[in-house]
């Protein structure tokens, strides 16, 4: 090979082989072919193993009757619908509880995240202890905490307690009076659909004119006595389309009305409180990360403690919370799985749990489970990534 | 580049090690020098460890017995506790080498797990255990009660059905193990908890107030429990098979622990072929011909397992009943070692 000393090389003398674009184009080929053809192999043994120990394979049972009872439910489901209908059961289970804990921790963790930089010494100490304590715990612990520990304590169904209402509370859960819709019940929500929209346009002008005149028309007494009032006169007008199936206290339990099971509260409470703990850290890191010069500024212009932190504070802060907050969100999603310990019956427990175990194909199962968890986590993903660029600080 | 192909022998040798676990299981077990079963992590009078780690329990005597057929020594066992969710894939993947575990025998388990059934070492059935308190006298009376299972099972198929065909309304709430469905039925969750009947009675021994609770006459399903092997290994399946019915046979002829010295001995052409001085019978199934006094002397016939595990002298306190000899007006009935 000649190269010209002090002058570039001369492409056209160097032999193929040499050439780096050459090089590293064949060297990513043969990676992909590489990692195609392991794949392909992993594929191919699996199948030629399990035909040759007579195991069942292929999606065939997805809709056969499945023949076993789901607890909660929130697509009609019974013993008699297919495997495929309990999958999605068992998905909707898991996404139920999912967004409720995200909902619920977000707040908690906000709040927590705050009160750990009070200036308060025994509320931020608080707030710490909290910290170190949901944090450094199992999750599985504090499951088994709030479900048997809490819960589990509550009175049997014959010693209910009796809240107002016709609500009562016992280890079965929650019961409540159902709400019952009569069809009339769509003209009261027409009403309150058309006030909202009609108060957000209020809104709306209020702020045009405070932005041109300096001063805000009081038009929020206005809106929300017409949102409030104006459904009920529809309602009552209508006839009262609304009636209460109420829990009636039977040999075992309270039937009808409805009923907030303890699985779900529990693994509400425990994935909320648990992510809570590492929400509240990522919400201090964010606020920490913004120099106290920001502080004393927003003080100098006269602003109070609570709008420094609403209104200076935190919409800087969000840049460094959301991308920690995505992580978090993507953990409780996961976690929910470890719901199956305490019978709340979500993916991993009705599908990977006992619809594997009726039909014993266990790759399929296992399969199917893996990709619905990476398609949740890859929209939650999404879903924070475009939320992220919309708090991102717009750059002059 | 390296990383990439460490890899992939890494992926390859693991998928190869799938491989080689079939055929050959004597030859492996042989090889090993022990039996590796399938055991119950916890249910007393069929597989239960104490505190010092020694196993009791009629299923994990039936393992013995296959260990002293082969080995002549009833000890070289190892137990590996398995949940009901995860003991087909364990003896699907060669994990263990027979699976004794309160495991009911299905067609759909047999045509498409890959596994198959040695026998019938229990007959068993499903019921339902209720507080006293409740007042409750049948399982027809249980309409609108919260009931608590065990995920996994054939329990939870049987549960469905016997509550679809009565036309009764019940709440079912679904665990991954029996420990935490027992748990949870004990605390109130529940106001019954259902399984195998001999399940039902180790369970209620296990609970913080045994007297408080009842188990209800009626028996919902067919629940055959027996020992389990993969398919395509006849060699193994017959070994396992037979054990099964030596123990039977045995108690049929009247020859036990006790009486062996001197029924080896005895004149009787039957007793001779089954303990081994006339005929190859050992011989045909791998193993010595003695095999038949070595399970014996190891650990008993079928009678001496069942009185000393789940027998009226036990605190499971079960009857032969369905388990007693076919002369006996039972279902155990071993075809004749000829």
């Amino acid at each position: 090979m000649s190269v010209d000393i002090g002058g570039r090389p001369s492409e056209a003398k160097v032999v193929f082989y040499n050439d780096p674009r050459i090089r590293s184009l064949f060297f990513q080929l043969l990676l992909l072919g590489l990692i195609v053809a392991l794949f392909w192999f992993a594929y191919d043994n699996t199948v030629a193993n399990l035909r040759k120990r007579n195991i069942a394979q292929g999606f065939a049972f997805w809709d056969v009757e499945a023949g076993f009872d789901i607890s909660q439910t929130l697509i009609s489901y019974s013993a008699a619908s297919s495997y495929g209908r309990a999958f999605w059961v068992g998905l909707l289970n898991t996404m139920l509880v999912s967004l409720v804990s995200i909902f619920f921790a977000t707040i908690l963790g906000v709040i927590i995240g705050i009160l750990r930089l009070s200036r308060n010494w025994l509320v931020a100490k608080l707030a710490t202890v909290y910290v170190e304590i949901f944090r450094n715990v199992p999750l599985l612990l504090i499951l088994y905490f709030w479900y048997r520990g809490v819960l589990g304590l509550l009175p049997e169904p014959r010693d209910s307690i009796k809240l107002p209402a016709d609500i009562f509370l016992n280890t079965r859960g929650l019961l409540m009076p159902k709400p019952v819709f009569a069809e009339a019940f769509v003209y009261p929500l027409i009403a309150f659909v058309s006030t909202v929209i009609l108060g957000a346009v209020l809104f709306w002008w209020a702020r045009r004119v405070q932005a041109r005149t300096g001063q805000r028309p009081k038009a929020g007494l206005f809106s929300t006595s017409m949102i409030i009032g104006l459904p009920l006169i529809v309602f009552f007008l209508s006839g009262s389309p609304l009636s209460f199936d109420v829990p009636v206290q039977g040999r075992f339990n309270a039937s009808g009305g409805m009923t907030l099971p303890p699985e779900f509260v529990s693994l509400v409470i425990g994935l909320t409180t648990y992510t809570a703990a590492f929400i509240a850290e990522n919400v201090r890191a964010g606020i920490i990360a913004i120099s106290k010069g920001q502080t004393e500024a927003a003080q100098a212009l006269g602003l109070s403690h609570g709008q420094t932190i609403r209104l200076v504070i935190m919409p800087q802060a969000l840049r460094v919370i959301v991308p920690l907050l995505n992580s978090e969100y993507l953990s409780l999603t996961k976690n929910s799985s470890l719901g199956v310990s305490i019978g709340y019956p979500d993916l991993v427990n009705v599908f990977t749990g006992t619809v594997l175990n009726q039909t014993g194909q266990a790759v399929e199962m296992v399969s199917v489970t893996m990709l619905v968890y990476l398609t949740l986590s890859l929209l939650t993903s999404a879903f924070m990534n475009w939320f992220n660029r919309r708090v991102a600080l717009v750059e002059r | 580049m390296k990383k990439l192909i460490a890899a992939a022998v890494v992926a390859a040798a693991s998928v190869g090690l799938v491989t080689a676990a079939s055929a050959g299981t004597l030859d492996n077990v042989k090889a090993k020098g022990q039996v590796v079963c399938g055991a119950n992590p916890g249910t007393a009078g069929f597989g239960v460890p104490d505190q010092k780690g020694n196993w009791t329990g009629l299923d994990v005597d039936y393992c013995r017995a296959i260990a002293a057929a082969i080995f002549n020594d009833p000890t070289k066992v190892k137990f590996v506790p398995l949940s009901s969710k995860d003991r087909f894939t364990a003896l699907a993947s060669g994990e263990v080498d027979v699976l004794i575990r309160n495991s009911t025998w299905t067609m759909s388990r047999e045509t498409t797990l890959g596994i198959i059934w040695a026998g019938v070492n229990f007959y068993d059935g499903q019921g339902f255990m209720v507080n006293k308190k409740l007042n409750v006298k049948s399982a027809k009376e249980l309409n609108g009660a919260s009931i608590c299972v065990q995920q996994g099972t054939t329990t939870e198929l049987n549960l469905a059905d016997y509550f679809r065909s009565n036309k009764m309304d019940y709440k079912v709430v679904t665990f991954g193990t029996s420990e935490e469905a027992l748990k949870a039925y004990d605390s109130g969750r529940c106001d019954s908890y259902t399984t195998d009947r001999s399940g039902l009675a180790a369970d209620r021994l296990s609970m913080a107030k045994p007297d408080d609770h009842i188990i209800l006459p009626e028996v919902i399903s067919k629940e055959p429990l027996g020992p389990v092997v993969r398919q395509g290994d006849d060699q193994w399946l017959n070994l396992v098979k037979w054990v099964h019915y030596a123990l039977l046979t045995t108690e049929e002829l009247g020859i036990n622990s006790k009486n062996i010295d001197e029924k080896v001995k005895a004149e009787d052409p039957e007793v001779k072929r089954v303990l081994g001085t006339e005929g190859k019978f050992g011989e045909s199934l791998g193993l010595s011909n003695a095999w038949v006094v070595q399970i014996v002397k190891g650990v008993g016939n079928y009678e001496e397992l069942f009185e000393r595990n789940v027998g009226p002298n036990t605190p499971l306190q079960l009857a032969r009943s369905s388990n007693a000899l076919w002369s006996k007006g039972g279902l155990q009935y071993a075809p004749p070692i000829r």
